[in-house]
């Protein structure tokens, strides 16, 4: 009756192979920068230093791995639950409106006050926009992939309306709101640190970088330790068997989009209170999209999302560090290396899955 | 001795074997699934494999296949020492295997898939009407009659398996292995399945057969080994062998062959059908008008050729499915509106017939499989977590209860032999104390020692005064089990017997021929 499985050693699944494919996505950005003239040994380093050398690059990693966090994490609690959510990005737009409308009504209030129903809010919007693809998809069986795409669309014609009109600043040439006060805004972390000697330089790093942590622990917690995350794995495993097991498979489907759509709208808390300080057309800037890299590349498991956050943030500032200081190399260039990765990390994943496990199938071990 | 030995021994002088194991020894982390195997399959023989779920019986033919590696030894084909590592050498090397769980594509032709993956395939035209040809050539030859054109979906298991033996032959395979391949099959199926296998055996052809069901070693092999922990601990002509000797070779002790029950002692109505149909979509009923009690304390067994409403039947009374008309009741309260964990509630048990599609996520830890269906139970509740250690603990005390083997909560489901994964599924719904087990194929797939064990929770359960409403394709199972048996035709009750009643008299109820015969 057995059909048999070949596994990989945990290791290999979870270490080895996210590591051959990025090392070989580098290869291949070498190859290119190569192409271009340029010494890719010197980029690395440019890149690397850029990231990780001084304490202001690393204040911008760790800011950009906090939106990615949050969207690599919102793809991953759907996944689990068998769904394929596309929609971050619209989502995160949705929750950038609910911390822009509770940053408005409490203007001038002390930002810790005004944070937690930020956070609420940012939540709650961004569920609600995935919602409607939640529900289509449970009682009518409309594609997720395809609704949360058309959701995205919607996101961002509905905020090109809102900041040309009611929301907009009067006056103002760009669609956008106006700026919150000074004491509404987060602060920045490197107003903290700078007593101890830490120079965060001009990185916006703020506290929602808690929050994203706190967000990991809370999905590892919630998928694998709770019951709500047992049956939501079940569902995503084997409805069939999860009906047999009385669990509604419909309510599990709404309920885990509600929880990605929540997941990603938080990210609006760092750009819009924490960074940008006003509600822009397409704050997000595609870091929904990267979610869907990170949570691949992370195996979706939380420990695994924030290590793929913290590469595809070292990517981003080490990136614009290498576009800045090598002309030839343009933020064109950048965006391809990006891609490349989440090509080799996320699209070809199993490429070299085979060839791994005929390396641990075990073989003349006893002889 | 007997005719098979020197028919095989007259084949050994001048041939070498098909295939000779020699010296293969196989470990997964602490598992030992194959233990330093020597065995030589004889060019034109059937050989049975039997042994214990986990003896390492799929793993060892695995190996043959070139699905797994062997850590030591090596494999020759026809005297010629072989390398196989993958499947594509093992089919180059005149090997085909049937797995018990197809590899076909439902949605594509009989054709189609007899041509996906074979040589040439990617030039579909030409290659086609060759196919065609050949196909017509080998259902001639074998008794192996399907229509090219038709889907693979809508053919029945029996035709389905017959693609998969196409799909081996198509390619070239000289020596065919079939993984439990009766386990699904209405008893009219194998009886087919072992004249194709005969063919192949006038042809020339050397036939691996891995099966639970002795009378079926009895039926069609010349030889027969006996696994048991890894090890070949015999080798046998079939014609030297009886049921009981195979037996205890395979557990290491004397297994009871019959199940041995005291009368039954009926008590109140536990579970009550009243007229209970289902029509599908397209108006056809799946279940007709459907009545029958089973009470405290008796084993109901329902009789017939799969597919014929007792799978819906077992669904409706889970409330998988909805009943289009009728009512359900358990212990008296209407039951017909509940949904699944609602019924569960009520203290039904289900074992279901499917144990991969329904029973288990197979990609769960095994303990975790242990709760499902009673997660909800508050015994594992910590606050708003679920209780880790306690549902380890409850997992283990389980596994040794029912002798699941390997005894590891933690391994992933998918990994366990399928004999032991039934072990799980069982020990969970009767370890529950049900006051109705709803049983379906409680035995597929199951070894002898377990099956004996499975018999005997089942009466246990049953001489502690609970219900039991069994399913089974095997007759022979429902007539031991059983205290009533009900015959299924085309969804309808078609009559009751007793379990004493003959072969023929049930066979004729389960086509629907019987007249009602009294209680
Ligand atoms: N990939 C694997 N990883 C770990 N253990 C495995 C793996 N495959 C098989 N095993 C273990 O090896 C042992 C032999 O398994 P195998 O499937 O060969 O048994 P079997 O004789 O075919 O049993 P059954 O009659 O139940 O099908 C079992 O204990 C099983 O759990
Ligand atoms: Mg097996």
């Amino acid at each position: 009756m057995s059909v048999p499985h070949r596994e990989l050693p945990a290791i290999a699944d979870y270490v080895l192979l996210p590591l051959i494919n990025v090392t070989v996505a580098f290869l291949v950005s070498g190859l290119v920068v190569l192409a271009i003239g340029e010494n890719p040994i010197e980029a690395v380093k440019i890149m690397v230093f850029g990231a990780l050398g001084y304490s202001e690059g690393i204040g911008f990693t760790l800011y950009y791995a906090t939106d990615f966090v949050f969207t690599g994490l919102a793809v991953a609690v759907a996944f689990h639950a068998g769904l394929f959510n596309i929609g971050a990005e619209g989502q995160a737009t949705l929750g950038g409106l609910g911390v822009a409308l509770v940053c408005l009504a409490f203007d001038g209030a002390p930002w810790w006050l005004v944070a937690p129903f930020a956070l609420v809010a940012s939540a709650l919007f961004g569920a609600a926009w995935a919602f409607l693809p939640a529900w289509a998809q449970a009682r009518r069986g409309s594609h997720i992939v395809i609704t949360t795409i058309m959701f995205n669309y919607l996101a961002a014609v509905l905020m090109v309306w809102l900041l040309g009109g009611p929301l907009g600043k009067p006056g103002a040439m760009s669609p956008e709101t106006r700026t919150f006060e000074e004491a509404t805004r987060l602060p920045l972390l490197r107003d903290l640190v700078a007593p101890f000697g830490i120079d965060l330089g001009q990185s916006p790093l703020n506290p929602t970088v808690f929050a994203a942590a706190a967000a990991a622990v809370f999905v590892w917690a919630l998928i694998w330790k709770t019951r709500f995350g047992y049956e939501l794995r079940a569902v995503g495993r084997n409805p069939t068997a999860a009906v047999y097991a009385g669990i509604e498979p419909g309510g599990i489907v709404i309920a885990a989009m509600l929880i990605s759509g929540a997941l990603a709208g938080l990210l609006a808390v760092n750009e819009v209170m924490g960074t940008q300080h006003r509600l822009l057309l397409e704050f997000t800037a595609g870091a929904g999209f990267v979610g869907i890299a990170v949570a691949l590349m992370g195996r979706n498991h939380p420990v695994g999302v924030v290590l793929a956050s913290l590469l595809f943030g070292m990517l981003y500032q080490g990136g614009a560090e290498l576009a800045f200081e090598k002309p030839n190399i343009s933020r064109d260039m950048i965006v391809v290396i990006q891609a490349l990765v989440i090509l080799f990390a996320g699209a070809l994943e199993h490429m070299f899955r085979p060839a791994l496990g005929r390396i641990f199938a075990p073989r003349g071990r006893t002889a | 001795m007997g005719r098979a030995m020197t028919r095989s021994e007259a084949a050994t002088a001048s041939h070498p074997p098909a295939i000779a194991f020699v010296g293969i020894d196989k470990r997964f982390g602490a598992v030992h699934a194959n233990r330093d195997i020597d065995l030589e399959i004889a060019r034109g023989s059937i050989h049975g494999l039997v042994g214990e779920n986990g003896a390492g019986k799929s793993t060892l033919m695995s190996i043959l296949y070139g699905f797994y590696q062997a850590d030591r030894g090596e494999i020759r084909i026809d005297g010629r020492r072989a390398a196989i590592r993958s499947s594509a050498d093992a089919i180059h090397a005149g090997i085909g295997m049937v797995h018990q769980q197809f590899m076909l594509v439902d949605t594509l032709s009989v054709l189609e898939n007899v041509l996906i993956g074979a040589e040439g395939s990617f030039r579909l035209g030409p290659a086609e009407k060759h196919a065609r040809a050949v196909l017509k050539r080998l259902a001639d030859d074998y008794e192996l009659a399907v229509d090219p054109d038709a889907i693979v979906g809508s053919l029945s298991v029996g035709e389905q398996q017959r693609v998969e033996i196409l799909k081996t032959l198509y390619r070239g395979a000289e020596i065919l292995i079939l993984d439990e391949p009766t386990a699904v099959l209405t008893p009219a199926e194998v009886e087919h399945l072992f004249r194709i296998l005969r063919r192949l055996q006038g042809e020339g052809k050397t036939v691996v057969v891995i099966t639970h069901k002795l009378k079926e070693i009895k039926a069609v092999t010349d030889w027969v080994s006996v696994m048991r922990k890894g090890e070949i601990v015999a080798t046998w002509p079939t014609a030297d062998t009886t049921v009981e000797m195979l037996a205890e070779a395979m557990v290491g002790r004397r297994v009871l062959l019959r199940v041995e029950k005291a009368a039954s002692v009926p008590g109140a109505v536990e579970l009550e059908v009243d007229r209970l149909s289902i029509v599908d979509r397209r108006g056809v009923a799946l279940l007709d008008d459907v009545s029958f009690t089973v009470r405290a304390g008796e084993i109901v067994g329902i009789a017939g050729v799969a597919g014929n409403g007792q799978s819906e039947l077992l669904e409706a009374i889970a409330g998988i499915r909805r009943a289009t008309r009728g009512r359900i009741l358990v212990g008296g309260r209407d039951a017909s509106a509940l949904d699944p964990a609602e019924i569960r509630g009520l203290g039904v048990a289900h074992i279901p017939e499917d144990r991969h599609r329904m029973g288990l996520v197979l990609d769960f830890a095994a303990e975790e499989n242990a709760i499902l269906g009673y997660q909800d139970d508050p015994a594992w509740r910590r606050g708003p977590l679920l209780d880790g250690t306690k549902i380890r603990d409850a997992a283990t005390t389980m596994f040794s209860d029912y002798d699941v083997r390997p005894p590891d909560p933690e391994l992933r489901t998918a990994l366990f032999s399928g004999g032991n994964q039934q072990k799980i599924i069982v020990g969970r719904e009767i370890g529950r104390e049900p006051r109705v087990l709803l049983v379906g194929q409680p035995t597929r797939g199951v070894d002898i020692g377990a099956i004996e064990a499975i018999h005997r929770r089942l009466i246990e359960l049953r001489d502690r005064g609970r219900a039991i409403l069994l399913v089974s394709a095997e007759l022979d199972e429902i007539r031991s089990l059983s205290d009533r048996v009900l015959c299924m035709c085309a969804g309808r009750i078609t009559g009751e017997c007793r379990p004493e009643a003959s072969e023929r008299e049930i066979g004729l109820l389960m086509a629907g021929l019987g007249t009602e015969v009294g209680a």
